[in-house]
């Protein structure tokens, strides 16, 4: 059936490729522009760009500095003021729109010391984040960590429960960490704090939440080659018959779906998965 | 001066927005009924074929040089493949060896990490190991995924019903033996992740949240919140750091060192910073450099890292590997077209999988939300440049509106912040509150499909289908596992797979064989003469190693003065 839902449209479908192409390449008339002042240079750039894409606008070229360009590695810390404000801040240069007047540097690399540890020895317990990171007890709770913080984490918070032990809490408070350092470079104490929430949340996967137990059953099937003769069959079954094979594929796509759609009593479940 | 944005949105966008909100209520009641809009067969290819940057004509040819000479690519893709190399051979003293290795791994992404790791278990000290990468360790599109990776560990799944949803999913395009190996693996790098301390999210007894995920016939998508990339990837990083495997930052490889005797022998490696190169001979060299996002295949924007230039594709193909599958391109239907700021950047299927319906600008509903990604992306593209019905950007990026707010009133209050806290908060950052307001998308370039041939063992193919017995592969980089066409979930998976393979057999081959043979670059001189018959602009050279945003103006009036250099 056609033209019920989508109606026959008689387009030239390699100009509208040329047209996205124009469409996602950056304009050709900017209309607003601010002053950046990178390093103390000032630059003209268009209003409204990530400070990422403004530097790059501006003829610099990354080799450090970016990374993901989306918020999730931290290689993109940047320090700047505002014209006439006394306040120091941090964020992510590519997820933080230009302003007039912004006096910015980005930081390329934070020095922070990284302890080394042999996971399956360690015994957690509520002095184990003190053992290898001992210089979260100096944390004289300024809060300047929690400000600093891209990611808007209670940062402070999380050092707090480290101090005290609770390696759940850290590792729950600190999920979101993208490891940019910036809380690092402004505490007073000297404190690293991601490396010391990397542990946490290490200890807390491995030895705080339960094994799945599903997983070792799978494991053991695995290994007895179990799966083996249905592979050769099932590879047999393509090579040689693969009309069947494709139906095989359909009738386990549509069955598996209904079937497994009836397990299931939670709505949120019910969500696809994606990318 | 800028524009006058009201709660992130300018006036004329809001006026749609309110055409939205105006139809909001009446599509929430009908939402059941969304199925109805699911295309058929025959207007599915309708629309692909005219609307969908795979099937327009003008964006592939065919290759005209190297082993896959005659199958078609993308231009882009072949532009880099039949150009000059970046590095004049002649200029590298290849008997002045800087790091003598067992093992060289090139790219400290996912797959990169992985290989060292299973390397190092295997038995391989550290200090024989090298990785060399283009930006810091873990800087790559592992650190982004947000979705999940599939395994099927549950009693009602299994390995074989895992193969069936890859092969439909890969077109049945796939290789028999990877598939296999991606899918009897997957339980085990689950239970690896399990023991290195990865906070899956589980419920109190330990089993795993499983979700759906398109075109899978079981819930096997395992995830921690909507950073699962990144939390798998910081973990292997610091298990990395704790066993000291060396990683040398921004110096990415520029061309393959081949053997007298037609083996990989090793990489050419250039500082980014200081611009000198280093000769590294290695006994097994393990190629992890991911996929091509950043080539921005027909202008499109994209998911990708800054790093995604298909390097790997470009030296591997120069030194005689076999490549496949280059010519299906994966677009996902939901990038950010508003603000200017994120272009291009994903917006995870589960905004629509939760309840946001695709709208027009005049909040009209035009497609199912559910479609197949190529089928999605396409209605896309016909809304905005078809039929016009979709919001221009102030910056000229076309879009239709992901009537995101729907979620909260489906699934109850606080559910955007709870399960897309990612997506929530960088919209946030400009100003954007997805939970009041719609968001604007349009297709984005996400992931390279094919890539280098591999077998099970993750060697590298050559022309002739034989294995190189040094030369390995795992990732993105390469192809044959997701056929055509990769499922969400499988890549993470399939970087560890065969990152995993990759790194335990260059272990065997470190450990069974003595130093490679004399080494040589003559593989490039012979390429080049190649290029050379089929008149390509001196201009064009790769690998590129990074894509080039500067603005035209600066570009314009950039001079190189000999002096400095
Ligand atoms: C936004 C986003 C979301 C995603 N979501 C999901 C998901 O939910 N589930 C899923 O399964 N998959 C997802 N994917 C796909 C998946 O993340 C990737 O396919 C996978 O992580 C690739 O791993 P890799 O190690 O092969 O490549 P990468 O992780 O990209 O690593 C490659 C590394 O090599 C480096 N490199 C490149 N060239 C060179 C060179 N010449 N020399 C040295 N180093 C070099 C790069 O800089 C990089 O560090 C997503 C991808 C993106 C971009
Ligand atoms: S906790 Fe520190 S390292 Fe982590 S995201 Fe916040 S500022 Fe960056
Ligand atoms: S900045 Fe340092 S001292 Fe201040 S609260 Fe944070 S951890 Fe404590
Ligand atoms: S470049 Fe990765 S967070 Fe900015």
């Amino acid at each position: 059936m056609m033209g019920k839902k989508v109606e026959i449209l008689d387009v030239d479908s390699k100009q509208i490729m040329d047209d996205i192409k124009k469409a996602a390449s950056p304009p050709e008339e900017v209309e607003h522009w601010v002053t950046i002042y990178v390093m103390g240079k000032p630059y003209k750039v268009p209003a409204g760009l990530t400070i990422m894409k403004a530097l790059e606008y501006a003829g610099y070229r990354y080799i450090r500095g970016a990374g993901c360009r989306a918020g999730f590695c931290g290689a993109c810390a940047t320090i700047f003021r505002r014209k006439g404000e006394y306040r120091f801040r941090t964020a992510l240069a590519c997820q933080t729109t230009v302003e007039d007047g912004m006096y910015l540097a980005q930081i390329p690399f934070v020095p922070a010391n990284k302890a080394k540890y042999d996971l399956d020895k360690i015994e957690p317990g509520p002095t184990t984040l003190l053992e290898y990171y001992p210089e979260i007890a100096r944390c004289v709770s300024c809060n300047t960590c929690t400000k600093a913080c891209p990611q808007e984490l209670d940062v402070m918070y999380y050092i707090q429960y480290g101090i005290r032990g609770d390696i759940k809490k850290v590792a729950e408070l600190s999920f979101d960490c993208i490891q940019c350092g910036l809380c690092t470079l402004r505490c007073p104490a000297e404190i690293q704090h991601y490396h010391m929430a990397q542990l946490a949340r290490r200890l807390y996967g491995k030895y705080y939440l339960p094994k799945s137990p599903w997983l070792k059953k799978r494991l053991k099937e695995i290994d007895s080659g179990m799966y083996e003769k249905a592979f050769e069959n099932i590879k047999k079954l393509r090579e040689e018959n693969p009309e069947e094979f494709k139906s095989l594929y359909y009738k386990v796509l549509i069955e598996g779906r209904e079937k497994e759609s009836k397990r299931i009593n939670d709505p949120l479940e019910l969500m696809e998965g994606e990318d | 001066m800028t524009l006058k944005l009201i709660n992130g949105y300018p006036e004329y966008m809001r006026e749609s927005i309110e055409m939205v909100e105006k139809t909001r209520e009446q599509r929430i009641k009908e939402k059941a009924k969304e199925k109805e809009l699911a295309l058929t067969e025959e207007e599915r290819e309708e629309v692909l074929s005219k609307f969908h940057p795979d099937y327009a004509p003008g964006g592939k040819r065919e290759l005209k040089v190297g082993v896959n000479k005659g199958e078609i690519v993308p231009n882009e893709v072949a532009d880099i493949l039949e150009a000059w190399p970046a590095l004049d051979p002649d200029e590298v003293d290849l008997n002045d060896i800087d790091y003598d290795v067992d093992i060289l791994i090139i790219g400290g992404g996912g797959a990169g990490t992985v290989a060292a790791l299973w390397a190092n278990y295997e038995g391989i000290p550290a200090e024989n190991i090298l990785i060399a990468t283009k930006l810091r360790h873990g800087d790559a599109n592992s650190m982004m995924a947000q979705g999940g990776i599939q395994a099927a560990d549950r009693p009602w799944d299994s390995p074989i019903i895992h193969y069936l949803d890859v092969l439909g999913g890969g077109h049945f395009a796939n290789k028999h033996e990877l598939v296999k190996a991606l899918t009897t693996d997957a339980p085990k790098i689950i239970k690896w992740h399990e023991d290195l301390g990865v906070m899956y999210d589980k419920d109190e007894k330990g089993n795993f949240i499983e979700r759906w995920g398109g075109g899978t016939s079981r819930k096997r998508l395992h995830s921690a919140k909507d950073y699962t990339g990144m939390e798998i990837m910081r973990v292997i990083r610091d298990e990395a750091r704790n066993r000291d495997i060396p990683v040398l930052e921004f110096s990415p490889a520029v061309e393959l060192i081949t053997t007298e005797d037609g083996e990989i022998g090793g990489a050419i490696l250039w500082n980014m910073e200081t611009k000198e190169y280093y000769v590294v001979r290695a006994k097994a060299t393990v190629l992890a450099t991911g996929g091509w996002g950043r080539l921005h295949i027909r202008g499109f924007p994209t998911t990708n890292h800054y790093g995604a230039t298909a390097d790997g594709l470009v030296m591997a193909y120069r030194a005689g590997a076999r490549l496949r599958d280059l010519e299906s391109v994966q677009y996902h239907p939901t990038g950010a077209a508003y603000p200017e700021q994120i272009v291009g950047l994903l917006i995870t299927e589960k905004v629509r999988t939760m309840g946001a319906t695709p709208v027009n600008k005049y909040g009209e509903r035009f497609v199912f939300p559910l479609e197949p990604r190529d089928v999605e992306a396409a209605m896309f593209i016909r809304e905005c440049f078809g039929k016009g019905n979709c919001i221009q950007t102030p910056t000229g990026m076309r879009g239709v509106w992901l009537d995101s707010p729907m979620i909260e009133e489906l699934q109850g209050e606080g559910a955007i912040k709870k399960n897309l806290d990612a997506m929530y908060r960088m919209y946030k950052r400009f100003g954007i509150d997805m939970t009041k307001d719609p968001i604007l998308v349009f297709p984005t370039l996400h992931y390279q499909n094919g890539g280098v041939e591999i077998n099970a063992d993750a060697q590298v193919l050559k022309g002739d289908g034989s294995p190189y017995p040094r030369f390995f592969a795992g990732g993105e980089v390469e192809g044959g596992v997701h056929g055509k066409n990769r499922l969400m979930g499988n890549s993470l998976l399939d970087y560890n797979v065969f990152g995993r393979r990759a790194g335990i057999s260059a272990a065997k081959v470190a450990r069974n064989s003595s130093k490679p043979g004399k080494l040589t670059l003559k593989h490039v001189k012979l390429f080049t003469e190649e290029v050379k018959k089929i008149n390509v602009p001196l201009s064009r050279r790769s690998p590129i190693l990074l894509p080039d945003y500067r603005g035209k103006r600066v570009l314009a009036r950039k001079i190189d003065l000999p002096i400095l250099q």
